[in-house]
């Protein structure tokens, strides 16, 4: 275990090298630079800005200059807000960021997996199919839609919830975690319904049924552990499009978290900010996909075999 | 198939066992949910009762250093945190004691002396007087800050100079600390305008031993704006900044108005997008918002909500040409396309929020001047031009490309000329919309054919909207040059005797741009906001300018 | 090959496809969800010729005005009628996710096929390339290229597509793989038939099932990602429009003018249903484990 962790550790460094130069290459390709502004900025104005981010230097030279900052651990100085670095930027969203992706992550997946688990024990009655419908809808609904909406209702109409905000007014977490979570609870909740029936139609849950014991245990102990095999798979993509919904949620209900920052970027062309929010992106996804791995390794003996023989 | 029906009364059994295990769960849960959406106090209640006041304040701002940054979100702020030498008067936006108590000016209009007050202090205490002033005029003009405003130094002697390199010595500029409490300025023209420039934030003061502290005073971007750093002269002090979240500012007990001033607390709050501003303005977040989206103007008009205030707003939205363009190159062209816009119906009809349509390029009444009108909307002249100008009924004319920046609003201009062009001069229009900084960049670089552009006045004179117009002005962008023109601009009108003699000019000036017509002008701007009514003393002033001195909260214990 | 000729039955002989065909046709929702599709689509294709108003025709002082006779879904705030605007939002919403979803599906299969059928070294690193993009932070990158190279159509088919083809080409080499190693192509090639007769006449059909599942569920999420990049500024350009454009402009004033909301969102709604309905229907279907009654 413990090798195949580290094996895949050492993989992730040509990935966040290629993330790197795509990204820079990308961000200096942009037409638009980070200075222009809709007051006529004089000549040399502009060349001591420049200077003073070192973007008269040759490509290759800030390239090389950029990788090692990086190596150290600086990301470099925002070029939209003058006196702030990057680390400090990424530092402040990423709180907020983390919270919100867990708590729709545990909205997912405590909605998912109960739906799917309870649809699984009674297939084709409507046990079943309420939970799959609804899971259909949370599917083909889209945040920037289902969020305005709750907002409309919860926000305004029956004045329950705030509607913009992340802890700064008590109650403010819940409908941006719904918002968010909703479309991946119902990812979950068919998966779980698909892994749990495949496992319910096992003969040794027949025979644990026959001989007596309590359907709670049968599921908690026997059955789900195999069941929501697919739905730990899923975890990992589940986490990187979390990273990207957040960008919707986060603009709908004012969030200062990490997504709005980087689309506040590629619009400013603040290129540091950009490359720093992408790399820390990739790796956050990387050691994630890591861990869920593991997971399902843990939890599928026979994936372990394989991993033990690796 | 008998298997499964084993299984099925099979799980029959269990299930029913089950789902009594979990009623209680059930319930549990619900009440949870429901205990935790409890009633609290909103925004707007707390902070009536305690004296803070919620504000919307557009984006979140890119610096609080009054001489970098550009922008008004940054004025909002900085405003609160500090004062000039003048301040404006809310209602007739003249300029009023800031820290100066008071000034007198030369005959020849020349030389201002200011007398400051003694009783004036930075936010740490410290004694404030004129030398803060010569040294933070000095820090303003260094050339490595990069500051965007120095234009508004340059009716100084020697600034304009000092800061393009060629007088090195700031001895020579035109400002001096007679004594601690004596500041002198004097001028290359007499500047009618000159005390309109000191409100303004680019000309603010700020605190020497704080900034050197952080680093260089050229240095761009030092800590020293920092919460817990900031140190300024004006009525609050900066306690916290969260970027993207929150900006609140205390009272500051140390400004010389502290008594008059009635407000504890601010709190701005970055809101991008107007739609969710409107939300949380409902929803008792805020107190005031920075804008209306559009589509609620008419809502809120219709229900004679006293919450929306609509005011006329120092600017124009124009439209920019670029002259450089064979067929825009006929100025009966360009007559023939100013004439077929009917501005009536974009303020009615697309932009909806009372703005004014605009047939000059300043705004009328900019203080007591109002610009020639030669322009109107009669498409029979504009096709009989057209046609002279060699395009009968469209013919042959070129697809024109309008550009703007990508924003609904816009493109709902845009698309409406488009039509109208289409409609009363049978000619084709392209539109093209491109993100703010290309955009910037495509206009600054002359690689347009129309292109969408607003200004607002930074001070209230016509001078502001006219000099942008001058051959190789920064602004000016539509490669047009006409050096009568600029003289009468540059040369003439500053060194007029009277206030009328000036207008005159000005007044010159505008009929040969109008005349010209490098640029369209479609409408002239207004603002809307959402004010709560416990919210009091809100100014409605062309310049949307807010006085923190005078603004109070119903309920507030004073 | 038959593989049922040698059973003792009285059945008919039938292949998998027909079997597939027999089973979908017995799941009532997926039939309804391939019969809304082909109507849209051909709604779609005739949109020029049956929409009842020009889609850039507007009137500035009509405003948004809800349903009415010569508007069945009312008007939006231009005075354009929703009602042809929702049928070409259509034409590029379904052009969006099939053409994008077809790149992704090009590129995926025949990368999947190569690495799957010549397995050894190759394969592992096509692999590893493939887990290599696989981790980096894709919704980063649409939005870099849009924001970098302008809002292009094409480019929108390419940068989703280049999202979307790992998955397709994992799948793909799985199926490969273990097709690969069954009797039948061993037979196939000790009777001296080429590699590439092989992998057209055998490797390539069988692996249609899952790419076939696949690329029905595609084709949602491709239309969701459109509408999210319209919701950041950066999908389809006006006065193009599509219906996630359409809902988006909906949203902002769903107060006002429900109607600008309501129909679109029905129109993408009914189209992600069908889409996943009829995903699903196949996916059973082709599932050898199903039994047919």
């Amino acid at each position: 275990m413990l090798r195949f962790a580290l094996s895949r550790l050492l993989q992730a460094i040509p990935v966040l090298l290629v993330v790197i130069t795509m990204t820079f290459l990308l961000v200096h390709s942009a037409p638009g630079g980070p200075f222009s502004a809709d007051k006529a900025v004089p000549a040399e104005v502009l060349e001591a800005l420049e200077a003073q981010y070192n973007l008269n230097q040759p490509l290759w030279q800030q390239y090389i200059s950029y990788l090692g900052d990086v190596v150290r651990g600086d990301m470099g100085p925002s070029f939209k807000y003058p006196g702030r670095s990057v680390n400090e930027l990424i530092y402040s969203g990423l709180g907020t960021t983390a919270e919100l992706g867990f708590y729709a992550m545990l909205v997912a997946i405590f909605i998912g997996v109960i739906a799917g688990v309870t649809a699984s024990m009674r297939p084709n009655t409507m046990q079943d199919y309420v939970p799959m419908t609804a899971a259909m809808i949370g599917i083909c609904m889209p945040s920037f839609l289902l969020g305005p909406l709750l907002v409309l209702i919860f926000g305004i109409h029956l004045d329950w919830l705030p509607v913009s905000g992340w802890n700064q007014i008590p109650g403010d977490k819940i409908l941006p975690a719904i918002t968010l979570g909703t479309g991946y609870a119902a990812y979950i909740a068919r998966l779980s319904r698909g892994g749990m029936l495949e496992v319910l139609s096992q003969d040794y849950i027949r025979t644990a049924r026959a001989k007596g014991l309590s359907e709670f245990l049968i599921i908690g102990k026997h059955a789900l552990r195999g069941g929501l095999i697919p739905v730990v798979a899923f975890l990992g993509p589940a986490f990187a499009g979390l990273l990207g919904g957040s960008f919707v949620v986060e603009t709908i209900y004012q969030i200062p978290g990490l997504g709005r920052f980087y689309v506040q970027a590629a619009f400013n062309r603040d290129y540091t900010m950009i490359l720093g929010t992408t790399v820390f992106f990739a790796t956050l996804i990387i050691v994630f996909n890591l861990l869920s791995d593991m997971l399902a390794v843990w939890l599928n003996p026979k994936l372990r075999q394989q991993v033990r023989g690796e | 198939m008998k298997q499964s029906s084993l299984d099925a009364r099979l799980s029959a059994i269990t299930y029913a066992r089950f789902t009594q295990n979990l009623r209680p769960l059930f319930v549990l849960a619900l009440s949870l949910i429901l205990i935790s959406c409890g009633t609290s106090e909103s925004n707007v209640e707390a902070g009536n009762r305690t004296g803070t006041l919620h504000w919307g304040n557009g984006t979140e701002p890119q610096s609080l250093d009054p001489h970098i940054a550009t922008g008004v979100p940054e004025h909002h702020i900085i405003v609160a945190l500090m004062e000039g030498l003048v301040h404006k008067d809310s209602k007739t936006l003249g300029p009023t004691p800031g820290v100066a108590e008071s000034w007198t000016v030369s005959d020849d209009g020349t030389v201002y002396t200011f007398k400051l007050r003694d009783n004036a202090r930075w936010s740490n205490g410290d004694v404030h007087n004129a030398h803060d002033f010569v040294w933070s005029w000095w820090r303003a003009l260094q050339p490595a800050l990069g500051n965007l405003y120095a234009y508004m130094y340059f009716p100084i002697v020697n600034a304009r100079e000092y800061y393009e390199g060629e007088v090195t010595d700031f001895e020579l500029v035109g400002v001096k600390a007679l004594d601690d409490l004596t500041l002198q300025v004097t001028l290359d023209n007499p500047t009618p305008y000159f005390l309109q420039l000191l409100d303004h934030y680019s000309m603010f003061p700020v605190h020497q031993a704080t900034l050197e502290k952080f680093g260089a005073p050229d240095e761009r971007g030092t800590r020293w704006t920092y919460a817990g750093n900031m140190v300024g002269n004006g009525p609050f002090k900066l306690t916290s900044w969260e970027i993207n979240r929150a900006i609140e500012v205390e009272r500051n007990t140390f400004y010389w108005a502290n008594d008059e001033v009635r407000l504890n607390k601010i709190v701005f709050y970055p809101t991008e997008n107007t739609t969710t501003e409107e939300r949380m303005f409902r929803a008792g977040q805020l107190h005031y918002t920075n804008g209306v989206p559009i589509d609620k103007v008419a809502t809120y008009r219709d229900a004679n909500d006293p919450a929306l205030r609509v005011t006329p707003y120092l600017g124009t939205y124009f439209y920019r040409i670029n002259v450089t363009v064979p067929h825009l190159q006929d100025k009966r062209v360009r007559r023939a396309l100013g004439m077929t816009i009917d501005r009536k119906k974009i303020t009615e009809n697309v932009t909806k929020s009372g703005q004014i349509p605009a047939y000059a390029m300043t705004p009328p009444n900019t203080r007591g001047y109002y610009p020639p009108i030669d322009l109107s909307f009669d498409p029979e002249a504009a096709r009989q031009l057209l046609a002279e100008a060699g395009y009968p009924n469209g013919e042959g004319f070129p697809v024109t490309e309008i550009l703007y920046n990508t924003n609904e609003g816009h493109r709902k201009v845009a698309v409406a000329i488009q039509q109208m062009w289409r409609e009363h001069l049978n000619i084709e229009v392209k539109l093209l919309n491109q993100e703010w900084k290309v955009y910037l960049d495509s206009e600054s670089n002359g690689d347009y054919q129309i292109s969408r552009a607003g200004w607002i006045g930074d001070y209230v004179d016509p001078n502001n909207f006219l000099d942008m117009f001058i051959c190789n002005g920064g602004n000016n962008r539509t490669s047009w040059c006409n050096e009568e023109y600029d003289r009468l601009v540059l040369d003439v009108a500053p060194r007029a005797k009277t206030q009328e003699e000036r207008m005159a000019i000005f007044t010159q000036a505008e009929k040969m741009l109008m005349d010209d017509l490098p640029v369209l002008p479609i409408y002239t701007y207004t603002t809307a906001h959402l004010v709560h009514p416990s919210m009091k003393n809100v100014a409605d002033n062309i310049m949307d300018m807010q006085s923190y001195r005078e603004i109070y909260l119903e309920g507030a214990d004073d | 090959m038959d593989a049922n000729s040698t059973t003792l039955t009285a059945e008919k002989g039938t292949s998998l496809w027909e079997d597939a065909w027999i089973k979908l046709r017995k799941n009532r929702l997926a039939i309804v969800g391939l019969g809304l599709l082909v109507f849209l689509c051909v709604i779609s294709l005739l949109t020029p010729w049956i929409a009842p108003y020009g889609y850039e025709q507007q009137d500035l002082l009509m405003g948004a005005t809800p349903p009415s006779a010569e508007h069945w879904l009312g008007t939006d705030v231009f005075g354009r009628d929703m009602l042809t605007r929702i049928m070409y939002g259509g034409r590029v919403s379904l052009m969006v996710g099939f053409i994008a979803t077809a790149v992704a599906l090009a590129i995926g299969v025949i990368y999947g096929a190569v690495a799957g059928y010549v397995g050894g070294r190759v394969d592992a690193v096509m692999m590893r390339l493939v887990d290599i993009l696989y981790a980096l932070p894709f919704m980063i990158f649409i939005i870099l290229l849009m924001v970098v190279f302008g809002r292009n159509l094409l480019l929108l088919f390419f940068a989703i597509g280049a999202v979307e083809w790992l998955t397709m080409a994992r799948i793909v080499r799985g199926q490969v793989m273990s097709l690969r190693k069954q009797e039948f192509v061993e037979a196939a090639h000790s009777l001296g038939l080429s590699q590439w007769i092989i992998i057209r006449r055998h490797i390539i059909p069988n692996t249609l099932g899952p790419v076939i599942v696949y690329t029905t569920l595609t084709i949602p999420s491709v239309m969701l990602l459109e509408a999210f990049l319209s919701f950041l500024g950066l999908g389809i350009q006006p006065p193009q429009s599509s219906w996630g454009l359409l809902i988006n402009y909906g949203v902002e004033t769903m107060e006002e003018y429900p109607w600008l909301l309501i129909f679109p969102g029905i129109a993408l709604s009914l189209t992600l249903f069908a889409l996943n309905f009829l995903g699903d229907g196949l996916r059973d279907a082709l599932d050898p484990r199903t039994a047919k009654d």
